[in-house]
């Protein structure tokens, strides 16, 4: 679209710095904004810092010692030992079956009668019993795994002690490297950054460009001499600024609060944040074009931005181990390059041949929603 | 004639491609230098043709030109050209007088310099400069338009389109807003104004008469009035008996269209008023010597009807199927010192009023004057702060439940379920007034018969034409026959026709004892009422018939005010007392 006045490049800049001047103004005032850029990305740093772990430590369990060697209760006190199990022991299996059955106790270990005699036959089976509850598949393989640590430790033990040397002497010691301490906090917090800025880009603008549709500001603004590029940039420019202020609020209270470790560098975050916005904003802008009601757009945005960016970004759930199908759905959504580059950035540093073509493919995806949006956008009402 | 400004040649606009065109082959010009006004119902296609001239929409069919640009070909020449006042005003609530007005400045590159002196001629215009640092959302309605209208007007367009400026706007603002709008035209600027208020059409230089999409007149308003010269008067002398001789009259072959105005009635006759009228006086029941017909000088809305082939006739059925009420002029809807307080901010201050059986009563006052809060406590709705409401012998604030079940309530948007066929509308409301069994269906089926809703009754209440979801809403207030009746804005932005069908059967239920109760800031409502009680400022300032409203503003320069003048003197002589008080 050509036109307007012969001065139209100097009216061009005065008429974007207005519209940002006054979105600016529109953000600073309005409640809802403030809410979501600061308050609920507050909220969700709290929840993910504080509330959610996803680590399991103290499962509690029962220990049923139905054998009275003194094997037994040396395996017996392996598991009041770990760190991982808060457990109750007894002598009958029966005592704990009601505590499975509601949840106070995620499962049972048995120690069987004939556990002494086995275990010197060698050779056979680990000869306990273990009985979890599946109602929390991932709890259950903690339980698993967790007791064949302990069962693992116990037996090395042994095997020191009594200087026998078998298979178990060797032992596996795993390490993990980047966060050594496995703890979950260390790549949640850091993923939520990518949903605060997700709500920020697309829920928040979706629904103030909404907004003025209803409120028929919108109209009164496409009757100006404004062009659709200004009207582009004039909600674009103030919503990146929001999102990288909350950016930066959010990871200070990660480094500071959380303790978690911050290895890459600042231009870096910068760069990734930056890029990220891109695909977030076009796609809150692209929804505000195709629905002009509040109500919609929260709802588009929540099930188009908001949960992919929840679920399929291996924010919260490993994309690896995800079924093909949904793997394959994960590449198109943005917030999984920005997911994995923050981890990259706060666990293991400014790495910048992983980093590159994620920024590329963000960048794309950025550029795509956003020539759609000019390619859609008429200075019409219908 | 002028040079154009506007020309429109067989321009249609649908939304859907099913049913009627939303504009249907429009053909019109419109004069530079003047105030033409868009006038119709709502529905009529007024916003749409607006949209049409701003280049926000796109015709399907035919050619608009704005200022020799095409709308579709060169919008962006025409956004630079014109002032665009959308409905609402297209206001930045969140944003102060003075930014929002920076803002229209910057967007349509008035230059920085020499701004100053352009801000201050539009606040003292508008009278907004004490307000400048105010937020756009908490002004009155008046005031938004006026800032609306100084937005629009920030870079001296060649064109003005205000789209409904007068909507949701108190009487004496909107007399200031014509004004303001006629030094404009005084200027050189050419000016579009849409209203669905037939009077406002009077005002302007020309007029496009819209209904159903279609142009049914285009010119100066008095070459359409002119139609009915000679045929319009006044019957007096009959103000016991002016319902049922209005309906009486109505059914006459001489008579298209017939209104109450007061304390008389106001009729249109097919013929010259000379013999029409003494044929008309000859043939009504009852003719008493009092009984008097005074020519009286045309309006628009008299043509419209004409021009539309007359207003609705006949008894409305409500009236024969009702038992005539035997204790008239019982005191039914009694409120007693009546007081609202939300916060610090009184909403409304001790408004008293008793309406008698059989007597329709009208709470006149411009939005946000506290008849709707008013409203509400009588209903129940809202516990009052002070004083006492009554409805039918039943204190409200002490039985809501039992004060409830005697009124039939019908709220301003039609707030019936659009996704449900007339028939389960019906349904629903019948059974949440506890009507089971043969009852519910005998009632149901006499409501369908009485509003003439058969052909309807299993479409979909949201595509009724808005005739019908009237007739509906009424229908589903009336299912468990109520004595009282409250109305809230019944007929705001409805067409002439459709409002005298409403009132057919207002005034049938009210023959027959059945207690009305009216909000309304609509004159033409207003008149309908046998008394009014004027609320401002959460203030009853005056309480009376219309004429003795009309009375009290009765002066050498106003011989014959209209209500609407009544209204606006005396809400001036409120506010002139406040300041010598203060």
């Amino acid at each position: 679209m050509s036109g307007g006045p012969p001065a139209a490049g100097t009216g061009r800049a005065r008429r974007l710095r207005a519209l940002v001047v006054k979105e600016t103004i529109q953000v600073f005032r309005d409640p809802s904004s403030i809410l979501i850029a600061f308050v609920l990305p507050l909220i969700l740093l709290f929840l993910f810092g504080y509330g959610v772990s996803l680590d399991a430590n103290r499962i509690r369990i029962g220990l049923v010692l139905e054998d009275n060697t003194p094997d037994a209760f040396g395996l017996a006190v392996a598991f009041t030992n770990s760190r991982f199990f808060d457990t109750t022991v007894a002598r009958d299996r029966r005592s704990f079956e009601d505590d499975l059955v509601a949840g106070h106790i995620r499962g049972i270990v048995v120690i069987p009668a004939d556990f002494a005699g086995r275990l010197a036959r060698g050779g056979e089976a680990a000869p306990i019993q273990v009985i979890a509850d599946g109602t929390q598949p991932n709890t259950a393989v903690f339980v698993q795994n967790h007791v064949q640590g302990v069962w693992n430790n116990w037996r090395q033990q042994c095997a020191v002690e009594c200087r026998t040397v078998g298979s178990e002497a060797i032992g596996v010691e795993s390490r993990f490297w980047y966060n050594e301490q496995l703890l979950s906090r260390n790549f949640l917090v850091p993923g939520s950054v990518a949903i605060v800025m997700t709500l920020i880009g697309t829920l928040l603008t979706a629904l103030v460009i909404a907004r003025e549709w209803e409120r028929g500001t919108m109209e009164a603004m496409l009757a100006t001499p404004i062009g659709v590029p200004e009207l582009l940039a004039g909600k674009i420019v103030p919503y990146f600024g929001l999102g990288m202020a909350s950016m930066a609020v959010c990871t200070t209270i990660a480094i500071v609060l959380f303790e978690v470790p911050f290895r890459g560098s600042i231009p870096g975050l910068v760069a990734v944040s930056a890029a990220f916005l891109c695909p977030a904003l076009g796609q809150g802008y692209l929804i505000s074009a195709v629905t002009k009601d509040q109500f919609v757009a929260s709802q588009v945005a929540l099930y188009t931005g908001f949960l992919p960016a929840m679920l399929l970004s291996g924010f919260v759930f490993e994309i690896s181990s995800m079924p093909e199908v949904i793997r394959i759905l994960t590449y198109v959504v943005p917030a999984r390059y920005f997911v994995s580059s923050l981890q990259t950035l706060f666990l293991a540093g400014d790495v910048w041949a992983l980093l590159w073509p994620k920024l590329a493919v963000m960048l794309g995806f950025g550029v795509l929603f956003f020539a759609i949006a000019l390619r859609s956008t008429r200075k019409r009402l219908d | 004639m002028a040079e154009a400004v506007i020309s429109l040649a067989d321009v249609t606009k649908r939304f859907a491609a099913a049913g009627p065109p939303a504009i249907n082959a429009v053909t019109a010009t419109l004069a530079a230098g003047r105030i033409t006004g868009v006038v119709g119902p709502d529905g009529a296609g007024k916003t749409t043709l607006i949209r049409l001239m701003t280049g926000l929409l796109r015709p399907d069919g035919g050619r608009i030109t704005v200022a020799g640009h095409d709308t579709v070909d060169a919008a962006a020449r025409i956004h630079g050209l014109i002032g665009y006042m959308p409905q609402r005003f297209g206001l930045y609530e969140d944003l102060t007088v003075a930014e929002n007005l920076r803002l229209y400045a910057d967007l349509r590159g008035l230059p920085v310099a020499g701004r100053g002196p352009v801000f201050d001629r539009l606040l003292t215009f508008t009278g907004l400069v004490p307000f400048t640092r105010r937020l756009a959302g908490a002004l009155s309605g008046g005031m938004k338009q006026k800032l609306g209208l100084a937005c629009a007007l920030v870079q001296t367009p060649r064109l003005l389109l205000l789209d409904e400026p007068s909507v949701g706007v108190d009487p004496i603002s909107r007399r200031e807003l014509w004004r303001m709008v006629r030094t404009l035209v005084g200027d050189g600027i050419s000016v579009v104004w849409s209203t669905a208020y037939l009077d406002e059409a009077e005002d302007c230089d020309d007029v496009i008469l819209l209904n159903e999409g279609e142009v049914l007149f285009c010119g100066a308003p008095q070459d359409l009035t002119r139609r009915v010269t000679g045929r319009t008067c006044h019957l007096s002398g009959i103000e016991a008996r002016r319902r049922s001789v209005l309906a009486e009259a109505v059914d006459a072959d001489t008579v298209i269209d017939g209104v109450i105005q007061g304390r008389n009635l106001r009729l249109v006759f097919r013929d010259p008023v000379a013999e029409a009228g003494r044929d008309l006086l000859a043939g009504l029941t009852g003719v008493q010597p009092a009984w008097r017909l005074d020519p009286v000088p045309p309006r628009f809305e008299d043509a419209f009807v004409d021009i539309l082939g007359g207003g609705p006739r006949g008894r409305s059925a409500l009236a024969a199927g009702r038992p005539a009420g035997d204790r008239m002029g019982d005191t039914v809807i009694e409120a007693k010192a009546l007081t609202k307080r939300f916060g610090s901010f009184t909403a409304v201050d001790g408004v008293s009023f008793a309406v008698a059986r059989g007597e329709v009563f009208g709470l006149l006052g411009p939005n946000g004057a506290g008849k709707s809060t008013t409203f509400r406590m009588l209903c129940g709705l809202l516990r009052p702060s002070g004083g006492t409401a009554g409805v039918d012998g039943f204190d409200v604030a002490a039985t809501p439940a039992a004060a409830r079940s005697r009124i039939g309530y019908m709220a301003q948007k039609f707030s019936l379920y659009g996704n449900l066929s007339v028939r389960q509308n019906l349904r629903f409301f019948s059974g949440v007034y506890g009507l089971r069994g043969a009852d519910r269906q005998r009632q149901i089926d006499r409501m369908i018969d009485i509003f003439a809703l058969a052909p309807h009754a299993d479409a979909p209440a949201a595509d009724l034409p808005l005739g019908f979801k009237q007739r509906l809403s009424l229908a589903a207030a009336l299912m468990h026959d109520p004595p009282v009746l409250f109305l809230d804005e019944p007929t705001s932005g409805v067409d002439p026709i459709t409002r005298r069908e409403f009132w057919s059967h207002i005034n049938g239920m009210v023959e027959r004892g059945i207690t009305v109760l009216v909000t309304t800031h609509f004159m033409d409502e207003a008149e309908y009422c046998d008394r009014i009680a004027l609320i401002y400022r959460g203030r009853e300032i005056a309480l009376g018939s219309p004429d003795d409203l009309k009375a009290q503003a009765r002066n050498g320069d106003l011989p014959d005010p209209s209500l609407e003048d009544a209204f606006i003197a005396l809400v001036e002589a409120s506010d002139a007392a406040d300041r010598s008080a203060a």
